[in-house]
């Protein structure tokens, strides 16, 4: 046998994502003792609302999570480190810029979050174009867009969030295209009084260039982004812009839950009122067991980390907290749901897979995702059909395919320690 | 459907089972001698889409060594034909030596290829290290065999399915029995034709029990894209002289990059395991080996990895023609890893049993009859 070039270390509980419910998992059961390893692909911890970087302002809240964590020296943070593959019944092959190893746990909370759906439309492969919440990590990330012209197009309050972080560094928001109509989105503030704090995020958020029934129907220009075409209710506009940023909400990271067999329902990962997946010893909590924001995502992970812990009783006490704000949550997905118009924007020369140069239309000839994948390559490149597969599903309805391992690419170094298991 | 058809309640002249890469190349063989064709495939994940789309010359036996070296030639008459998303290459393939054991082999082999008339050449260690400096240093040297090549086999498939289209027709339905030449659907429908051909590869057991198949399960794994950085399909001779000799688990060095830039990472061999999922150990146990062999590969990234089944006929050879028992059915299956190499030989020997006419190759060693048995005559 080859030379050993990893070691299996072993956890109590493995939390994966230090977002709002990774961290606050973390929080609620690090004071019971056991040996935790908390595990993001991002730099620092934070996730993607707390995103931190050289222009990125953590809220309090955050930052005093983040001491906290920093207090319990059986909370170990690993942080630029992501889950390979599964390595054997409770063991993840995990990379970081230093090494591959294998980590074997006793109980797991995913807490692995969401993404943006980017839906293909012409011209948004063009450098200039990003995701709503992309923009925003660029801008946290340092990303210089003083005097730019932003449009910003999808739909629900990450545009608002976005378009706030655009002008907050010098940037002109031209135009916020929300796609929702008028009637359920003034429904949806009009609730907001029943969750105070958001009512004031709302107000904050409100801007002058925000209007409804609006979506985007091109990105133009040639080598990069000069401009977009905007359908605003019956009208049709073109504005100038440097930069586009579409977010068509979220779709929540359950790559490691399917490929553990966790049960899924409309794309998320199914819990019970202990945020246990079917799975003995596996929980869930946050936005990868459905979209809801982050004070949920908190209370679902203090309520996860409880009961990994066996503090049940604590954990019950939470339930009267979980159901506001997933009652908050339920309303912002009805009010945002997608317009089937979205699914018909790219044009049979759009790309659909950035990775393979896949056009719509060689997509929209198959039947299948494993046809189309077999015939074009679509989702055969380096993110692994996130994206692709993703819209695919929005598109044409396909069953994504089950992740193989490496669930994201990986050092074949990495892949290697798997000999050892 | 065919004029064939609506005449005499036949479905066409023949129909095909399994739309890959030996099913294709059977119809489109049929077709050109003027044959009308009903392909019937249900899409299952099968060998075609799993393998490396290896086109390879292999000597176990003569048997191997004719139908491989035909079949490999044919592949490079129909490459001028063949649209650029086949992805064909005649790259040639460079049979690795550690040892003495192995260089000896690589000098038995060259020996065998070149009285067979293919164009080979031994390379010293130093020629080697030239020939492809992403090796470790300190190999003995290689055999270099030059005819062989690379193609995308499931774009193969469908160009074979389709460039004659007024002769081959694809159905997707999935068949449930067949009773000589005759077919039933999983729908209840019944179609026949004058000639059934079973080409379904690892399910063609399924529909035929008595054929002595065994699946022998295989990983692969491709890495993103990098500069072009090796130039021939690489196996270690280790693939005949130990690593795959023998019933267990196994792991041989076999790596290509492909025209996008992606190196192809193989091969694992294992049997009686029916499972389609990852064995994360076999899988690190392939790329620990191929590491051995590519010292920069460790820090290439891995994109994706995936598990097939070669079925595999108890001599290794595949079976071509018609069955013993069955009059109107006619095989061409177990190919073992070999099918996307000998689709185009298989298919030629089939059609030319099926219409009688002059084989190119002695068809003998490919006959179902040396293990299913012949008819008993009176």
């Amino acid at each position: 046998m080859s030379m050993s070039m990893s070691m299996t270390e072993h956890v109590d509980l493995l939390i994966i994502g230090a977002g709002p419910a990774g961290m606050a998992a973390a929080l609620a059961a690090a004071p019971h003792g056991p040996s935790i390893a908390l595990l993001d692909d991002n730099p620092l911890p934070g996730g993607q609302i707390w995103r931190d970087g050289p222009n990125a302002q953590v809220p309090k809240q955050a930052q005093d999570m983040r001491t906290q964590l920093q207090g319990f020296s059986n909370v170990r943070l690993h942080s630029g480190c992501k889950v390979v593959a599964l390595a054997g019944a409770k063991r993840l092959l995990l990379e970081d810029d230093e090494r591959g190893w294998v980590l074997s746990y006793d109980r797991l909370i995913l807490c692995t979050g969401a993404r943006e759906r980017l839906l293909p439309f012409p011209g948004w492969t063009l450098p200039g174009v990003t995701g709503a919440g992309g923009l925003q990590a660029l801008i946290k990330g340092g990303l210089a867009v003083a005097d730019e012209r932003i449009v910003i197009a999808g739909t629900g309050p990450l545009l608002l969030a976005s378009s706030a972080t655009a002008q907050k560094h010098g940037a002109e928001v031209v135009r916020v295209a929300e796609q929702a109509p008028l009637s359920a989105v003034a429904g949806f503030a009009a609730g907001l009084w029943r969750w105070p704090n958001k009512a004031i995020q709302a107000i904050t958020l409100a801007s002058a260039a925000y209007r409804t029934s609006a979506h985007v129907l091109a990105a133009l220009g040639t080598d990069r982004l000069e401009g977009v075409r905007v359908q605003v209710g019956d009208k049709v506009e073109e504005l100038a812009c440097e930069r586009l940023a579409c977010g068509f909400s979220l779709v929540p990271n359950t790559e490691i839950a399917r490929a553990l067999g966790c049960t899924l329902r409309d794309q998320a990962i199914v819990v019970d009122e202990w945020q246990a997946t079917g799975l003995a010893d596996h929980y869930a909590a946050g936005e990868c067991t459905g979209f809801g924001g982050s004070e949920l995502a908190l209370v679902e992970g203090r309520i996860a980390g409880l009961v990994a812990v066996g503090d049940r009783n604590k954990a019950r006490g939470l339930w009267a907290e979980r159901q506001r704000w997933q009652g908050f949550a339920d309303r912002l997905n009805k009010a945002f749901s997608l317009n089937p118009a979205l699914k018909h924007l790219a044009a049979p020369d759009t790309l659909v897979c950035r990775c393979e140069d896949v056009r719509y239309a060689d997509l929209a000839a198959h039947d299948s995702w494993t046809g189309a994948k077999l015939a074009t390559r679509c989702g055969m490149g380096a993110c692994q059909g996130r994206i692709c597969a993703t819209a695919a599903q929005t598109l044409f309805g396909w069953e994504p395919p089950l992740l193989r391992p490496p669930f994201s690419p990986a050092r074949i170094s990495t892949l290697a320690c798997l000999d050892d298991i | 459907m065919t004029d064939a058809a609506t005449l005499q309640g036949q479905a066409a002249d023949v129909i095909v089972i399994g739309g890959g890469i030996v099913g294709a190349a059977c119809a489109d063989e049929l077709a050109s001698q003027g044959l009308h064709v009903l392909v019937l495939d249900c899409q299952r994940p099968a060998a075609t889409a799993a393998g490396m789309g290896h086109l390879v010359v292999l000597d176990h036996s003569a048997a191997e060594l004719a139908l491989g070296e035909y079949s490999v030639k044919a592949w490079r008459e129909l490459a001028p034909q063949m649209p650029d998303d086949c992805a064909m290459r005649t790259n040639g393939t460079l049979w690795l030596a550690c040892n003495e054991e192995e260089m000896e082999e690589a000098e038995r082999k060259h020996a065998a290829l070149s009285e067979y008339g293919l164009a080979c050449e031994l390379l010293s260690g130093a020629e080697l290290a030239r020939a492809e400096p992403s090796l470790r240093s300190g190999l003995l040297g290689a055999l270099k065999v030059s005819g062989d090549g690379i193609l995308y086999a499931p774009n193969a498939a469908r160009w074979l399915l389709q460039r004659q289209s007024s002769r081959v027709v694809l159905r997707q339905a999935e068949v449930a029995e067949v009773q000589g030449n005759r077919v039933r659907l999983a729908t209840g429908e019944w179609l026949q034709a004058p000639a059934v051909v079973l080409a379904s590869g690892i399910y063609a057991r399924e529909l035929c029990p008595d054929l002595p198949l065994q699946a022998k399960k295989g990983h692969l794994l491709i890495t993103d894209r990098y500069p072009a950085q090796i130039t021939h399909t690489l196996v270690e001779l280790g693939y005949v002289t130990s690593a795959h000799k023998g019933n267990g688990p196994s792991v041989a060095f076999n790596v290509q990059q492909r025209p996008t830039g992606q190196l192809f990472i193989g091969s694992s061999r294992q049997f009686d395991n029916h499972d389609p999922q990852v064995d994360a150990a076999m899988l690190g146990r392939m790329l620990r080996r191929a590491m051995d062999f590519l010292p920069g590969l460790g820090e290439m990234n891995g994109l994706r990895s995936w598990t097939g089944f070669r079925s595999a006929s108890p001599d290794g050879q595949p079976l071509i023609g018609e069955h013993p028992h069955q009059p109107g059915l006619w095989l061409a299956v177990g190919h073992e890893g070999l099918g996307v190499t000998t689709a185009t030989g298989t298919a030629r020997l089939l059609a030319a049993q099926m219409l009688r006419t002059r084989p190119p190759l002695d068809v003998e060693p490919y006959l179902p009859q040396r293990f299913i048995g012949a008819r008993a005559h009176a």
